[in-house]
């Protein structure tokens, strides 16, 4: 009973949704008041039916209804309950109810944050967002309905993938989606925009706080992601240009272009069209990174079942979706214009080579990703792109933006002088110089990678000190860190997501250039050192889980005589499908990780065993944690908040300054 | 600058990123891009010399033999046609197994032994890599063509 109220819930959206995407867009076309009004009821109950449908399969998996298909396929009664809740998500039908469910979920946001919206703009916006959500359902209810029946039900279940059987499955794909369908918002806004004919500062004001929330959304849930692979596949490895990777990654290659290219458009007016066609862009990446990933055309622990329906209907939507509004684009974007004027060395010009480098790291990781499946499609040989081919490709094409970064808060809006810029940054400029020519050296080792990385951190770094410290000098009044705070938040958001970036970029010179890796044999009692450390191997015992039997090792670590801490990594085995899982042992810190996964046993208790040691590994995540922060923290200044709720006291004295 | 000259900028620019991205993804392809062989075509000697590709196909029964390290393993991928004996050292992945499928990258060493750097994990226990049930069908497929040529060959 509760499934088919779940199924039903589904179908009454369609139907809302529907209303949605048509009514109001068209009441905005011809201007009636009434049918543009009709877009907020409409958002909203289809948000509380999806609520209702997903509500429904929770509690199906709740309850080990495995009368459901898509239950007894993914879940099992031994599973833990925070597993069978995050299984809702764990195969193709329900993530994509999941998808849904945060478009619908976004949706409701703009109808509660939209009020200062004019009414034709919110309209058309749910419009979009009502079409792309048809499109969802439509899907879901023709070829993947997470309801379907499974009669006779299934005694057990067949249980959730042990790859998954993890924390990192509970947060890893909704806060990915969150950042997807976090972009739905600024591509409804673009597309919005293009119908109304009308596309100004004000706009770009409007969408830029959705696309930063939805990019940091994304910025996390691709971290978590490598953070999970790094320690449950037990490979040691933190990024693997796997396409499912990349898939996630070009949207937030794109996303990161958008948001630039907004404050473009909100600063100065410029950049429109441009804008528009990225918010495009970015959306249609998201639509095809969830579907490459879910269609079973990529072949990884994403990939589910691969049903040619399905698959057609995957490309025919894209195909609506991507051309319909590139066709609008290039039917309206001529109406749109192009914006204000700039010269060639301005803070605009830096901001449009940031935007073209991003793009031109997009195509090529696109490339990378899809021309395997084309040569695949077209029975012209199987091959694969790897590693190599994204380290050689995308390293030179991110350094000058990474470079940018660092000159382009500097630089005036619309015309800067090379003579005096390069004055201003002259002490940053040598500071990074000489820690990319000393810093390696200190650490025992000179490469051209080491230096480069050390060179683009210390860049970003100290020209951010620069900033803050000719903020300062132009403010008067007050102590140092009166002035500080009265910076906006919208400034320090920027240096904080620049400062993440140079965590990230220390993180992964570190790593690629000082950890050690080693697959040794180790009988009981021996030792193996690594990075300086000392593991010492005290044997095996068994251990039982709640869906699993394990053998569990233990090994002593110690560093120059003195113990530091014991690790034990697991073999587990898990019942239900009787499949093998290794699970590392880490233990964490601020310059290092140690890493010990067990291997093979071997003869006389012996082990094979991969013993890791991965400096600076944390400040990789840690990198894209700042990110995120420096994103929330930009969206919480006060030129974002709608009129009615803006405190009256007008901008700050220092405010204007920064916005040079 | 006037706006014309902005835009031939502007193109300008957009061009000379594109040319760099090409130049640096077709000499990234040149070298980085790795095809897939099946044990029949690396006994036919159509694979490259001297550099990386992958074989895939099922790890012959029995054939898994580990050396005194514990960490030196060589196997035998088949396509069920042809057997291609493999060398690894390092820790195989969790779903390896006899009778199953695997892939395998390296290069074929002199001696017609191919020496792995990389052997692919599975990510469940019933899914076939698909280069592996591709080269298995390729040799069912053939094997099937050459006893339909000998039915064709008396008309």
């Amino acid at each position: 009973m509760i499934p088919e109220i779940g199924h039903y819930a589904l179908i009454l959206a369609l139907c809302v949704a529907f209303v949605q995407g048509t009514v109001p867009v068209y009441g905005a076309a011809v201007g009636n008041p009434r049918l543009m009004a009709l877009a907020i009821p409409a958002a909203r109950s289809q948000f509380f039916l999806v609520l209702i449908a997903f509500g429904c399969l929770a509690y199906a998996f709740f309850m080990n209804d495995f009368s459901v298909l898509y239950v007894a396929a993914t879940s099992n009664s031994q599973l833990p309950l925070h597993y069978r809740l995050a299984a809702i998500w764990g195969a193709h039908e329900g993530s994509l109810l999941l998808w849904t469910f945060i478009l619908t979920m976004w949706m409701f946001a703009v109808t509660v944050f939209s009020s200062h919206l004019p009414a034709a703009m919110r309209a058309r916006i749910l419009g979009v967002m009502g079409l792309v959500s048809v499109g969802f359902l439509l899907f879901m209810l023709s070829v993947s309905n997470p309801f379907e029946r499974l009669i006779p039900a299934a005694v057990e279940g067949r249980d959730l993938n042990p790859l998954l059987q993890d924390p990192g499955m509970v947060l890893h794909p909704p806060m990915l989606y969150m950042g997807y369908v976090g972009f739905s918002v600024a591509f409804a806004f673009a597309l919005a925009a293009l119908l109304g004919g009308n596309l100004d500062a004000a706009w770009a004001r409007w969408s830029r706080p959705w696309t930063t929330v939805a990019w940091c959304f994304l910025t996390i849930g691709i971290a978590l992601g490598s953070g999970w692979a790094y320690y449950e596949l037990g490979w040691g490895g933190w990024w693997f240009w796997d396409p499912v990777e990349n898939a996630s990654f070009m949207p937030w290659l794109a996303g990161t272009a958008l948001v630039h290219s907004l404050a473009v458009t909100d600063k100065r007016g410029g950049f429109k069209v441009w804008t528009v066609l990225l918010a495009i862009m970015t959306f249609s990446l998201s639509l095809l990174g969830t579907f490459l990933v879910r269609s079973g055309v990529l072949t990884s622990v994403h990939a589910f079942a691969t049903d040619p329906k399905r698959g057609l209907f995957i490309l025919s939507f894209l195909a609506v979706v991507i051309g319909g509004s590139l066709a609008l684009y290039a039917w309206r974007a001529p109406r749109v214009g192009l914006g204000g004027g700039f010269a060639p060395v301005s803070r605009e010009s830096f901001l449009l080579a940031n935007n073209v480098m991003l793009i031109a790291a997009t195509g090529a990781v696109l490339l990378g990703t899809l021309y395997p499946l084309f040569l695949d499609a077209l029975d012209l040989g199987k091959i694969s792109v790897g590693p190599p081919y994204f380290d050689s490709v995308f390293v030179p094409l991110i350094t000058p933006v990474l470079f940018l970064m660092g000159i382009g808060p500097l630089a005036q809006w619309k015309k800067a002088e090379v003579p005096a810029l390069a004055k201003r940054v002259r002490w940053a400029a040598g500071v990074s110089v000489a820690t990319a020519l000393i810093l390696p050296l200190v650490l025992g080792e000179w490469t051209p990678l080491l230096s480069l990385g050390f060179l683009l951190a210390s860049w970003i770094v100290s020209t951010a000190i620069v900033s803050v410290r000719e903020q300062l000098a132009h403010m008067t009044g007050g102590g140092l860190i009166g002035r500080l705070g009265r910076l906006p938040r919208s400034y320090w958001g920027m240096l904080l997501a620049h400062g993440g970036i140079a965590i990230f970029v220390i993180g992964v010179t570190m790593v690629k250039g000082f950890e050690t890796e080693q697959d040794v044999r180790m009988n009981v009692g021996d030792t193996a050192v690594v990075g300086g450390y000392v593991f010492r191997f005290d044997g095996v015992q068994n251990v039982k889980g709640p869906n699993y039997t394990a053998v569990r090792g233990t090994f002593h670590v110690s560093r120059a005589g003195r113990d530091l801490t014991v690790l034990y990594p697991e073999k587990r085995r898990y019942l239900a499908q009787n499949q093998v899982m290794t699970e590392a042992a880490i233990d964490s810190g601020l310059v290092r990780d140690l890493y010990v996964s067990l291997g093979e046993p071997l003869e006389d208790g012996a082990w094979s065993v991969r013993l890791y040691h991965k400096p600076f590994v944390n400040w990789i995540w840690g990198g894209c944690l700042v990110m995120a922060v420096g994103g929330v923290l930009a969206v919480s200044d006060r030129r974002y908040r709608p009129a009615w709720r803006r405190e009256p006291q007008m901008v700050p004295a220092g405010a204007q300054l920064v916005g040079r | 600058m006037t706006p014309r000259q902005k835009r031939f900028a502007a193109i300008g620019l957009g061009l000379v990123t594109l040319g760099a991205a090409t130049a640096l993804v077709l000499n990234a392809f040149q070298s980085n891009l790795v095809f897939f062989f099946t044990p029949t075509q690396v006994a036919n000697g159509e694979v490259p010399k001297g550099r990386s590709f992958r074989i895939g196909g099922m790890v012959e029964e029995g054939s898994l033999r580990r050396e005194a390290d514990g960490l030196t393993v060589h196997f035998v991928v088949t396509d069920t046609v042809q057997r291609v004996p493999v060398t690894y050292k390092g820790i195989l992945p969790d779903l390896f197994k006899e009778g199953k499928g695997a892939v395998a990258q390296g290069q074929l060493g002199a001696d017609g032994t191919f020496i792995a750097s990389e052997v692919l994990a599975k990510h469940d226990e019933n899914y076939m890599p698909p280069e592996a049930a591709e080269a298995l069908a390729k040799a069912k497929a053939s094997g099937a063509q050459s006893s339909k040529t000998v039915i064709v060959q008396p008309q």
